[in-house]
């Protein structure tokens, strides 16, 4: 029966959940079974919330009985990136320096969920502070990917996506800043949604980049990242960059295809370095498109190949600031051994901080030292503002852009751990969308032969979500690779 | 562009970040690579281009000057390392 | 050069905590005086996760200030983030305004010794305030402990330009500017408790030059007083460096009180590089005309255009109306009470002298006032009438101030009304005299002395109640002079 029943939808779940076929609790149950079961290979929790998560349930199951059920997905158990705050439940960022953190609110959207009634299974591995393409940055573990077990899931959102794949929960939040939701979904078979900048609230999620995180879904289909998108999508008082818009309906217009779009290619997202597999599952995918109706047009987005240069100094100028306070003082660790203020924070800090944040603290601290200022970190938001406006120009054209998610499927857990700028490259097609602060989803497209799962991406408009939800679901609907079974 | 020894002490120092002289050495060749990626930005012309510091330019958001409940003591310092009574503890302050 | 020869050029940076209800970005109360740690959150904590939501009526203290000052108030302002480390800063960075900040270019007029004087502001910014640490607590030798109830309370800095030339000079600016604040409602003036603050940057430079000193930033200023001292001490300092043939460090320099004199701090490494970029969690702030309209007319009438009118509207000399003026609540009531009174300058006197008496050693404040301003004219046409005395008039006053009952009801009471009738005081005034035939004789050889005592034993016999002009004028009439 679990086994089964962990292969489930969200949106299938939630409906035998509503004719009582199946409880909350059992559902829960079934999720925690089958995390002790593979867990132990994949990786994905830092932490699970059994008390928590069976006592959410039950009172799912409570409301489900008197008929009054909290939101369409009442009961159907979730995990969270350990980015998102827990009230009273430890949340580390998969960090050192917050090992032993319990905080004392929830997030915004961990508070949304716990209204909608979906029991919260636990805390999802991640890479240190999100700063990752592949989740070994993460200073617990790596996660590995339940497709092939010696492979990253990709990060920093790793843990979410394996969870995920692995039928360990029914959908997971993510959090992106350049990528990281939509390229841990391309490694996983899994769906992503990185929402318009401003649609979900960024209170209680532990910032790297303020001006870049987004908060978002992820799942095993397109409908079931629509229907949790809807949860967390709202306006919130509490974080002054959230958009006042209204939640939208991403439901009602799901299977109405992609007649008559257009659909934008980027011709700088198909460059040398993409992995021939990747670009022939693609190629397909956008062949496919235009018979289902779609029409291809060819686009340009020329300040594309800046876009890395510029996210990597301004993510990591954000990051050496939103960082600095992890001193040791009013929570987290603090080293022990440290005489006098001054070595308080440089030893807590060094000691405490893995290499991969250390590393863009310092590019961060550089780009806007004195001196330097100018040369780096303004100059890289003027770029930015021309890489909106390749953005603001293509969308006068088209409805939507499709590429490739990653230009390689997933990599070998400990291949690109000591090169930092190849380690960078992973996110050359997702970090321009973060730049311009548009919304983006990755969907499965393929496998190679190998077995590895290939994402194809959208971008759309601000606050188009709905839109690309469409697009992502009339080519879900000719595959359903999500029925594959995976192999963990 | 590389980056002395000296540079990424002084860096380290802004960061309050300690560092063993083998990060030392290798932040130094890192960085340099790094910046050395990110020179290719030199090649655009920026002079007449507005910077962006924000992914999309709400109106900014106020809220009324009400009071709200503050957090009981004891759940704002129960994460301290270090403190005495209801204050956070650290080692002396000098001036 | 002896000192003379050396020109003092001063300007001041104030920091000045805005009379808001809740911190400038969370609900946490800015109440002075709490345990430590007892008005914190999560946001002002600097707790993983959180974000700043910014408080209204901050902006509208800062646009009601720029407005009263004379400054442009940008449409557009922009927030920044000021890095560095250090215990009482909790995230590690503040939120201030730093190269768009809300309001530029505006004046305060001043008075000095050679006339009124403009000093230029360059700007007003918005900026959250830091925690507290304290060193020296002798239970935890060793440590200092830090309270973070101060953290995010709002202040608002307003920076001069370099326009003071003495320490006169600045302190007539501080006190003209904290007049201003407080009359704005913006802030409570309240330098001890460091709501109003003041750093003084003082550079000398030869007297006739045009070219700026290197200058000093003296910090630890809390008191008028301090503030005068400090700069006299630190300019007549510089002045010796330089005619040793040492030149001025630029530094951070701190106001000893108890030995009267700047030090150095010491300079903080990389202080200097704070790393400024705009706040990623916070849209530019946005002024509206409506709010700007909003403000504009609230502006009340401003301490120097009161003390202005007072003079040529109540005739009242300059020294008056300064006082009268210094503090809003106070120049409200001394209005209305002049509505109510016969001569604005007796008013006055009362004000200044047994009113002010009263609201010290009562410690009442105007508004808990239980008389009306009717009550005071009232009272004060009471005495021009002659029925009671200048004295007893601040006995009633006194009386009114505990019992809020009216004056002619506590003048019956007391009985303290003055006989002004001729023909009683004449009466008295003839029984005395007739008393003291021998007594009148030696006055009217010339013993002139005596005179006081026929007004005591009148006075007396009519128990202190005849009217002393009345009393006077028939004595003499009756002793022939």
């Amino acid at each position: 029966m679990s086994s089964t029943l962990t292969d489930l939808s969200m949106l299938e779940l939630a409906a035998k959940l509503a004719t009582r076929e199946v409880s909350s609790v059992e559902a829960t149950r079934a999720s925690l079974q089958r995390i002790a079961q593979v867990d132990p290979k994949v990786r994905a929790f830092l932490r699970v919330d059994e008390p928590g998560a069976l006592k959410a349930a039950e009172a799912s199951d409570a409301r489900r009985h008197a008929g009054s059920p909290a939101s369409a997905l009442d009961g159907v158990p979730v995990g969270l990136k350990d980015i998102f705050l827990t009230e009273g439940l430890e949340t580390t960022c998969g960090s050192r320096i917050l090992e032993g953190f319990v905080p004392p609110y929830d997030a915004t959207v961990v508070r949304l969920l716990k209204e909608a009634g979906l029991p919260l299974v636990g805390k999802l591995n991640m890479d240190e502070f999100a700063m990752g393409s592949s989740n070994e940055s993460s200073a617990y573990f790596p996660t590995h990917n339940p497709w092939d077990l010696t492979r990253t899931p990709g990060g920093s959102s790793g843990g979410s996506a394996a969870a995920v794949a692995a039928r360990e929960v029914f959908g997971a939040l993510g959090t992106d800043t350049g990528g990281s939701i939509r390229q841990p979904a391309a490694f996983t078979n899994t769906v992503g949604l990185k929402p318009t900048y401003g649609r979900v609230s960024r209170y209680g999620v532990i910032a790297f980049a303020s001006s870049l995180d987004q908060p978002g879904p992820m799942a095993r289909t397109v409908g079931d990242t629509a229907a949790l998108f809807q949860l967390i999508a709202r306006h919130d008082p509490r974080d002054s960059t959230s958009a006042d818009v209204a939640t939208p309906d991403c439901l009602t217009g799901l299977e109405d295809g992609v007649r008559g779009l257009k659909l934008g290619v980027p011709r700088e997202y198909f460059t040398a370095g993409m992995d021939p597999e990747v670009e022939g599952t693609l190629r397909a995918s956008l062949e496919e498109f235009e018979r289902m109706g779609a029409t291809l047009v060819d686009v340009s987005l020329p300040h594309t190949k800046y876009a890395l240069a510029t996210y990597y100094l301004l993510a990591s100028s954000e990051a050496s600031s939103n960082l600095a306070r992890y001193d040791g003082i009013r929570y987290g660790q603090r080293a022990k051994d440290a005489r006098g203020l001054k070595e308080l924070y440089t030893q807590t800090r060094g000691q405490g901080f893995g290499a991969e944040v250390k590393r863009r603290i310092m590019l961060g601290t550089y780009a806007l030292s004195a001196g330097y200022y100018d040369a780096y970190y303004l100059r890289a938001q003027k770029v930015r503002t021309l890489i909106r406006e390749d953005f603001t120009r293509a969308f006068q054209q088209v409805d939507a852009l499709v590429s490739p998610t990653s230009p390689v499927p997933a990599f070998k857990l400990g291949d690109k751990v000591d090169d930092p700028l190849s380690m960078y490259l992973m996110d050359v097609y997702t970090l321009p969308c973060n730049l311009a602060g548009l919304p983006g989803l990755s969907v499965p497209c393929g496998f190679t032969q190998a077995g590895l799962p290939v994402g194809l991406q959208i971008l759309g408009r601000p606050f188009d979500e709905a839109r690309l939800l469409r697009i992502a679901r009339a080519f879900e609907r000719e595959h359903d690779f999500f029925r594959r079974a995976v192999p963990v | 562009m590389a980056l002395t020894l000296e540079q990424v002490r002084h860096v380290a120092t802004l960061a309050r970040l300690s560092l063993t002289p083998q990060e030392e050495a290798r932040y130094a060749t890192q960085l340099s690579q790094v910046l050395d990626a990110v020179a290719e930005l030199e090649a655009l012309d920026v002079s007449q281009v507005e910077p962006t510091s924000h992914a999309t330019l709400a109106s900014s958001l106020l809220r009324e000057d009400v009071m709200r409940p503050s957090l009981p003591p004891e759940a704002g310092l129960a994460n301290a390392p270090a403190k005495v009574g209801t204050a956070f503890a650290v080692p002396k302050i000098l001036e | 050069m002896p000192l003379s020869d050396f020109q003092t050029v001063i300007g001041l940076e104030v920091h000045a905590q805005l009379l808001t209800q809740s911190k400038i970005f969370c609900g946490c109360s800015t109440a002075f005086g709490a345990e430590p740690n007892h008005h914190t959150c999560p946001v002002c904590l600097g707790m993983p996760g959180v974000l700043p939501v910014l408080n209204e009526r901050v902006v509208e203290y800062a646009v009601r200030t720029g407005l009263a000052l004379g400054c442009t108030v940008k449409p557009t302002s922009v927030w920044s983030r000021k890095n560095y480390f250090y215990p009482d800063l909790p995230k590690g960075y503040q939120i201030t305004q730093y190269d768009q900040p809300i309001c530029e270019w505006g004046e305060l007029v001043i008075d000095t010794p050679s006339g009124e004087k403009t000093v230029r502001v360059r700007r007003i910014h918005l900026e959250e305030d830091a925690g507290k640490s304290v060193h020296d607590a002798s239970a935890s030798a060793g440590q200092s402990l830090v309270d973070l109830n101060r953290a995010g309370v709002p202040l608002m800095e307003i920076v001069s330009e370099p326009d003071l030339r003495d320490a006169d000079e600045a302190v007539e600016y501080l006190k003209a500017l904290r007049d201003v604040l407080v009359y704005l409602g913006v802030n409570d003036g309240n330098l001890e408790e460091g709501s109003f603050r003041c750093d003084a940057n003082v550079s000398v430079m030869p007297k006739g030059s045009t070219t700026y000193g290197q200058r000093c930033e003296l910090k630890n200023l809390n008191s008028f007083r301090f503030l005068k001292q400090a700069i006299e001490y630190e300019a007549a300092r510089q002045v010796d460096v330089l005619e040793s043939g040492g030149k001025v460090d630029q530094e951070t320099r701190l106001w000893d009180v108890n030995k009267g004199i700047t030090r150095s701090m010491r300079s903080k490494e990389d202080a200097h590089d704070y790393r400024y970029f705009p706040e990623p969690d916070l849209q530019p702030l946005l002024v509206s005309d409506a709010l700007r309209d909003s403000q504009a007319k609230v502006l009340p009438e401003l301490p120097r255009a009161k003390r202005t009118r007072f003079m040529g509207e109540y005739g009242l000399p300059a020294y008056d109306a300064r006082i009268l003026t210094a503090e809003r609540p106070l120049a409200d009531f001394f209005e209305a009470c002049a509505a109510h009174a016969p001569d604005a300058k007796k008013l006055s006197n009362l004000f200044l002298g047994e009113f002010s008496r009263l609201l010290k050693d009562e410690g009442t404040p105007l508004s808990a006032l239980r008389f009306t301003p009717a009550q005071m004219g009232e009272l004060l046409a009471t005495v021009e009438k002659g029925t009671v005395s200048a004295n007893a008039a601040k006995d009633v006053l006194g009386e009114m101030f505990r019992t809020g009952r009216a004056p002619a009801d506590i003048i019956a009471e007391k009985g303290l009304a003055q006989v002004s009738d001729v023909g009683a005081v004449e009466a008295v005034v003839d029984d005395i005299l007739a008393k003291n035939a021998g007594e009148v004789e030696k006055y009217k050889a010339g013993k002139k002395s005596v005179y006081g005592f026929f007004v005591g034993q009148v006075m007396k016999a009519m128990k202190g109640k005849g009217n002393p002009g009345l009393v006077n004028e028939l004595l003499k009439k009756k002793l022939g002079d």
